[in-house]
C-alpha cells in the first residue's frame, strides 16, 4: 500500500481547511519560485521523467504535452484547466477543488509558466457550486498574498487564474467542446487539427489539463520526476486518486499508487463488495465510457493504463463502479445508452441518432423484447458510429454496450429467448 | 403548460415584457466580464445567464437572454442558442425549491429509482412538474458527479447525499416547513471517505478526531 508520506492529496476528505494557511502548513506554495526557477525545460524535462499522464481519462503524457506549446508565441498562450467532472462513477475532482485547491492553483502558476502562459481559466461544472466558491475564496486568498498576479510567488511570472463556470454539458468535458464554452458558445467539439496547442482559446495556443493533472504538479516537480515514477509499472506511473462506488461496502475516494490490483483496492479502502468477492458480478473500472470486466477478470487485473487495456477497458477516471450479482447488467447498460444520448452534442449524424437508437434497442433487450439477430446488428451499429464522430462521445457511447455482450452474450440471448418463449405461450 | 419546443417556451404567455440587470448585479456582470480579454465579452455569456437567472426567481425568460445578448453587445440569437443548450438553464417558471434527482448508473445502483420515486410520492407531482403551491420542481438529472455518496440529489446548489427514501422524505419537509436542511451526507459521514473510518492519512484522521481504520 502507498505510505502515508508519499500521498500528494493530504486534505483529500477535508480533515484541514482549504485556506491558505492550512495549504501552507500542508507543503503548497512552499518556495515556488524556486520551480519556476528551473526553467521551462527544466520543469517538461521533470515532468517527462516523472512519467505522469494526464488524469482526465486519455492518459496522454503531460510533460510532452506541455512541451507542444509554441516557445515564442506572438498571441498569448493560455492553461486551461478541465474541472468539468460529469463521467458517471468520477469525483475525484471535486475533492481537490473543495479540499485543496491551492495544490490547483500553484500547479496553474507552475504548468502555465512551463508553457509560457500568463493566464489560466478554471472551467468548473456549473453544479458544483460549492467548489467553485473555494476556489474563488482559494483564489483571492492567493492574490492578496501576492502569489498570484504580477511576480507571483516573486517568480518573476505574471500569472493570472480566473475561475469560470459552466452550465450544465457533460460534453464540456472534450476539451475543445470545453474551448468553445469558454468562449461563450455551446459546447461543441472543433474538428482537429488545428491542436488546441496550435490554435486553442481565442484561436491562442492552449493546453487543456485535468484538475488532478495539475494539481499533482507542484509535488511531483517538488519531491522529482524519480520518486512519482517510483510508484506503478513502467508507463503506468505515480500516484492516482481512485472513485470506488456501486456495491461495495462502503463506498469511497482514496489516493493509492498506480497499478493496484483491483481487488486489494475494493477490499482494503472501500469494505469490500456487497456480500463478499464471490457475489462480485462485473465492474466498469473507469468511468462509464470503459468495457465493463467480469469477475474472473477482476481477480487478478491490476488498475493501470495498460493492465486495463490488456483486457480490452481501459483505467479512464480511474472511477471504479462495482455491480454485484443483484445488477441487471441490460438494465445498467441501457441507463448508460441513455446517458450517452442525454448528453450528445448533437453535432455529428452518427452520435446524434445512433445513441438514441441504441438506447431505444437497449431498452427493449433489457425487457426481452427482441430478437437474437438484433444484437448483431446493434454492435454493427457500434461499428458505424465508432471512429465516426469529431470527439469520442460517439465512440465512449459504444463501449459499454461492447463490453456487455463480449463478456455476457449468452446471458442476454438467455433473456430474449425466455421473453419470445413467454409471448408464444401467451 | 403545453409549450414545448424552444420556440413555443420562447413565446409563451409566461414570458415577461422585460428583464433587466439590478444595479448590484450590473457590477457583478462588469467584474465577471473584466476577466476575460476586452474584445472577448462574449466569454461572459454563460455566467451573465445564470446571473439572470438567480435574479429572476431561478429561471431565465426570454427578455433576461435578451438584455444578457445586448449587454454583451452580440446578436440575441447567440443567447437563444447557449440558454436552449445547457440544461442549467431553466426556460419556465419554476418552484421555489429545484429538486434534482440523479439517476445515473453509480447512483441507480445505490438506489436512486428509489430516491425519485420518494420524491414523487412525497411532492405529488411527476419529473417536470411543479407543485400547485409553487414550492418544488422536480428534475431527473445525469451524473451530479458525487457518485461515492450515490444516491443524492440537489437542491439549489446544494448537494444531500448518502440518502434513503426516507432521509429524502425528512429533507422534502424539512424544505416545505421553510427550513434549511444541512447539506452534504445525511448519514453524517465525512465528505467522500469510507463511512467505516480513514484507511489512509492517519495522522491528519487522529488528529481530527477521525476513526482510522487503516494499515498501522
Amino acid at each position: 500500500m502507498l505510505k502515508d508520506q508519499d500521498r500528494i492529496f493530504t486534505n483529500l476528505f477535508g480533515f484541514e481547511s482549504f485556506g491558505l494557511q492550512a495549504a501552507r502548513a500542508r507543503g503548497d506554495w512552499d518556495n515556488t519560485a524556486a520551480i519556476i526557477a528551473k526553467g521551462r525545460d527544466g520543469i517538461i524535462e521533470e515532468m517527462k521523467q516523472s512519467g505522469m499522464r494526464g488524469r482526465g481519462g486519455a492518459g496522454f503524457p503531460t510533460g510532452l504535452k506541455w512541451s507542444f506549446m509554441p516557445k515564442a508565441s506572438e498571441k498569448p498562450c493560455y492553461l486551461v484547466v478541465n474541472a468539468d467532472e460529469g463521467e458517471p462513477g468520477t469525483c475525484k475532482d471535486r475533492d481537490i477543488l473543495r479540499h485543496d485547491p491551492h495544490k490547483l492553483l500553484e500547479g496553474c502558476l507552475v504548468a502555465g509558466f512551463a508553457m509560457g502562459a500568463h493566464a489560466a481559466y478554471i472551467y468548473i461544472r456549473g453544479e458544483f457550486y460549492d467548489e467553485s466558491s473555494s476556489v474563488q475564496k482559494a483564489i483571492d486568498e492567493a492574490y492578496d498574498a501576492g502569489l498570484l498576479g504580477k511576480n507571483a510567488a516573486n517568480s518573476g511570472w505574471d500569472f493570472d487564474v480566473y475561475l469560470h463556470r459552466g452550465a450544465g454539458a457533460y460534453l464540456c468535458g472534450e476539451e475543445t467542446a470545453l474551448i468553445e464554452s469558454l468562449e461563450g458558445k455551446k459546447g461543441q467539439p472543433r474538428n482537429k487539427p488545428p491542436f488546441p496547442a496550435m490554435a486553442g482559446l481565442y484561436a491562442c495556443p492552449t493546453t487543456v489539463n485535468n484538475v488532478e493533472t495539475i494539481a499533482a504538479a507542484p509535488t511531483i516537480l517538488r519531491r522529482g520526476g524519480a520518486w512519482f515514477a517510483g510508484f506503478g509499472r513502467p508507463k503506468n506511473q505515480g500516484t492516482k486518486l481512485f472513485c470506488i462506488s456501486g456495491h461495495v461496502n462502503n463506498p469511497c475516494n482514496v489516493e493509492e499508487e498506480m497499478g493496484i490490483p483491483l481487488k486489494e483496492l475494493i477490499e482494503r479502502h472501500a469494505g469490500g463488495v456487497r456480500g463478499g468477492w464471490d457475489n462480485l458480478l462485473a465492474v466498469i473500472p473507469g468511468g462509464s465510457s470503459c468495457p465493463m470486466i467480469p469477475r474472473e477478470v477482476c481477480d487478478t487485473v491490476l488498475m493501470d493504463f495498460d493492465a486495463l487495456r490488456e483486457v480490452r477497458s481501459g483505467l479512464g477516471t480511474a472511477a471504479v463502479i462495482v455491480m454485484d450479482k443483484s445488477t441487471d447488467l441490460v438494465k445498467a447498460i441501457a441507463r448508460l445508452a441513455k446517458f450517452y444520448m442525454h448528453e450528445s452534442c448533437g453535432q455529428c449524424t452518427p452520435c446524434r441518432e445512433g445513441t438514441g437508437w441504441m438506447w431505444r434497442v437497449m431498452e427493449r433487450m433489457a425487457r426481452g423484447n427482441a430478437k437474437i439477430e438484433e444484437i448483431d446488428m446493434l454492435l454493427d451499429v457500434t461499428k458505424e458510429i465508432e471512429g465516426h464522430t469529431i470527439c469520442a462521445h460517439g465512440d465512449a457511447s459504444t463501449w459499454p454496450i461492447q463490453g456487455l455482450f463480449r463478456h455476457f452474450r449468452p446471458m442476454v440471448e438467455q433473456r430474449l429467448r425466455d421473453y419470445s418463449a413467454l409471448t408464444k405461450a401467451a | 403548460m403545453s409549450a414545448t419546443t424552444h420556440q413555443q417556451v420562447l413565446e409563451a404567455d409566461f414570458q415577461p415584457a422585460s428583464f433587466e440587470f439590478t444595479p448590484d448585479n450590473r457590477a457583478r456582470a462588469d467584474r465577471i466580464l473584466a476577466k476575460y480579454p476586452a474584445d472577448r465579452r462574449r466569454s461572459g455569456m454563460l455566467p451573465l445567464l445564470d446571473l439572470a437567472q438567480r435574479q429572476h426567481g431561478g429561471w431565465l425568460p426570454r427578455a433576461a437572454m435578451d438584455h444578457v445578448a445586448d449587454y454583451i453587445g452580440v446578436p440575441r440569437v447567440k443567447a437563444y442558442e447557449v440558454a436552449t443548450f445547457y440544461t442549467m438553464y431553466n426556460l419556465k417558471p419554476v418552484g421555489t425549491h429545484l429538486v434534482q434527482v440523479c439517476t445515473s448508473l453509480p447512483c441507480q445502483l445505490r438506489g436512486a429509482d428509489a430516491i425519485g420515486d420518494a420524491c414523487q410520492k412525497k411532492l405529488g407531482i411527476g419529473y417536470g412538474e411543479t407543485t400547485a403551491d409553487g414550492k418544488f420542481t422536480l428534475l431527473e438529472v445525469e451524473c451530479a458527479g458525487a457518485c461515492v455518496n450515490a444516491p443524492m440529489i440537489a437542491v439549489g446548489d446544494d448537494y444531500y447525499e448518502d440518502l434513503t427514501p426516507e432521509s429524502t422524505e425528512k429533507l422534502l419537509s424539512e424544505l416545505a416547513a421553510g427550513g434549511k436542511p444541512t447539506a452534504g451526507s445525511q448519514t453524517g459521514r465525512r465528505t467522500s471517505m469510507s463511512s467505516a473510518g480513514a484507511t489512509t492519512l492517519k495522522a491528519q484522521a487522529q488528529k481530527a478526531g477521525v476513526t482510522y481504520i487503516g494499515e498501522e
